[in-house]
């Protein structure tokens, strides 16, 4: 019977694949944004804390958007993102407990070496992204209601812009692509500083205009309200808060450098 | 192109280094699709051999309908089992969401649909005197219908093959249903398309071309099976 081979021979192999899978040990469900996984920073901060607490911490990495959703929806434990607005909202709705400061960066806007918007330099970025508004060269949005998508649109709404037309591209992507994307047009986007950093060397953008402290970039991190969701890992999510926000933590968070460059700052 | 170049010393050098990170994702796309062909293969060789040897009212409209299920995106299969899965879902109390079994669950709804269509044309294609025989031989009607399998083996093989294809190379139904959560469920698709988002184009090729080498590997099996 060769189906009856061929099943158990698969069936065999099942039988020696899966045990690695099934060492039990406790896990947390970290929801957060691309920003922190993809810079690398989790792979720094996370194995103290997995090895002390002897447990595995599952991060899912998207926009801050979906991260907060994942939160509301009770399919993760703890959320850690960077859009103040949705995260205020998100604990007054009840869907998370004690938003805690984590860490800060900051947003640049990037743009073509060529400047065609002749915004280089400019120091003030509401003028800046007016500028580009005028449509000399693309602009590239996260349009994925991530944190720097929302903090794009409150730019554009500090200016007055209603953003639309040939110039205002919505990738609906990461920033990573993002910026790829903008790099291949030549055009501008908005950017946190740690993607930036580790993007520099793949990318012949630049910098156009930082500093402006509206484009202040708080990370926070909330628990899943374990009221809400009873399955919530209540202490592991505790203790995980407890551990970004100590000395320890925060030294981690403050040392983690790429490309020679700190990526995230600490309070 | 030296980024094509790059790509490929590169993907020698991991399948080389045996490199654990890329091991772990080979190691769960493998045992996360060939379980998932597996319970597909249970479940759908039957039910090919049964639509095809029966005669029914609809035969027609459910032929048609399976050829519209292998036509689903796999992002859409993603979506209706994390409705399922999901804590809100109906389902959510298992806690299945971005574990390697919802990703098992979404390739089996996947590949559902691509073997049983593929069963059935195997055994319509049959030699229609071999049941008949079979029963004239003192056969039960079980013993003829697995004798009915057997003399068409080479198009369940191709119909297993073709869905292992489907769930292997996928990302929808892995990405939104797996997470890409590193040392989990991260398979060969999600970090591909973890690396593209990342920048890291020569890395994503390589582990691409990687993912060739083990579906390679795989076939070759499936094949030597096939002939014995």
């Amino acid at each position: 019977m060769l189906n009856v081979r061929v099943i158990l021979s698969l069936l065999l192999l099942m039988v020696t694949l899966v045990p690695s899978l099934a060492a039990a040990e406790a896990r947390l469900r970290l929801a957060t944004t691309t920003s922190t996984e993809n810079s690398g920073l989790l792979a720094e901060l996370l194995p103290a804390f997995e090895k002390a607490n002897d447990c595995k911490v599952d991060v899912i990495a998207v926009g801050t958007g979906k991260a907060l959703k994942l939160g509301e929806a009770g399919d993760v434990d703890v959320v850690m993102v960077h859009a103040r607005a949705k995260e205020d909202a998100f604990v007054d709705a009840g869907y998370g407990v004690g938003r805690k400061d984590v860490m800060f960066n900051d947003f640049v806007l990037l743009g073509p070496a060529a400047d065609p918007a002749g915004v280089n330099g400019s120091a003030d970025v509401a003028d800046a992204m007016n500028k580009v508004a005028a449509g000399s060269a693309v602009f590239v949005s996260r349009g994925d209601q991530s944190g720097t998508h929302s903090k794009e649109k409150a730019l554009w709404k500090a200016v007055g812009v209603e953003p639309s037309g040939d110039w205002y591209l919505e990738a609906g992507r990461g920033m990573g692509e993002v910026i790829t994307m903008a790099t291949e047009r030549q055009g501008y986007t908005l950017s946190d500083r740690g993607t930036w950093i580790a993007f520099a060397d793949k990318s012949d953008l630049q910098i156009v205009s930082e500093g402006d402290k509206r484009l202040f970039n708080p990370y926070g991190v909330i628990m899943v309200n374990p009221q809400l969701h009873p399955h919530v890992k209540q202490e592991l999510a505790q203790a995980f808060i407890d551990y970004l926000l100590s000395s320890e933590g925060q030294a981690v968070i403050a040392g983690f450098k790429k490309n020679g460059k700190n990526l995230f700052f600490t309070y | 192109m030296s980024f094509l170049g790059e790509s490929f010393s590169t993907a020698v050098a991991l399948l080389l280094a045996l490199d654990s990170e890329v091991l772990a994702t080979v190691w769960t796309s493998l045992w996360v699709s060939l379980g998932a062909i597996l319970i597909s293969t249970v479940a759908a060789v039957p039910l090919g051999g049964v639509i095809a040897l029966r005669g029914f009212c609809g035969k027609r409209l459910v032929l048609t309908l399976l050829n519209t299920l292998m036509a689903l995106p796999t992002v859409v299969v993603g979506l209706l089992v994390y409705g399922l899965l999901s804590r809100q879902g109906p389902l959510g109390v298992y806690g299945l969401l971005f574990t390697p079994w919802a990703m098992m669950i979404g390739q089996v709804v996947l590949a559902v649909p691509i073997v049983v269509h593929y069963t059935v044309a195997a055994v319509a294609g049959a030699d229609p005197r071999i049941l008949p025989t079979a029963r004239t031989l003192g056969a039960g009607p079980v013993r003829s219908v697995l004798q009915l399998l057997l003399e068409v083996r080479f198009g369940i093989v191709a119909a297993v093959v073709a869905g292992f294809g489907r769930v292997i190379g996928e990302v929808g139904v892995a990405m939104m249903l797996g997470g890409n959560i590193r040392g989990t469920t991260r398979t060969m698709t999600t970090a591909i398309a973890l690396e593209t988002s990342k920048g890291e184009f020569a890395f994503a090729l390589a582990l691409g071309i990687v993912l060739m080498a083990v579906a390679l590997l795989v076939n070759l099996f499936l094949n030597l099976l096939q002939q014995r």
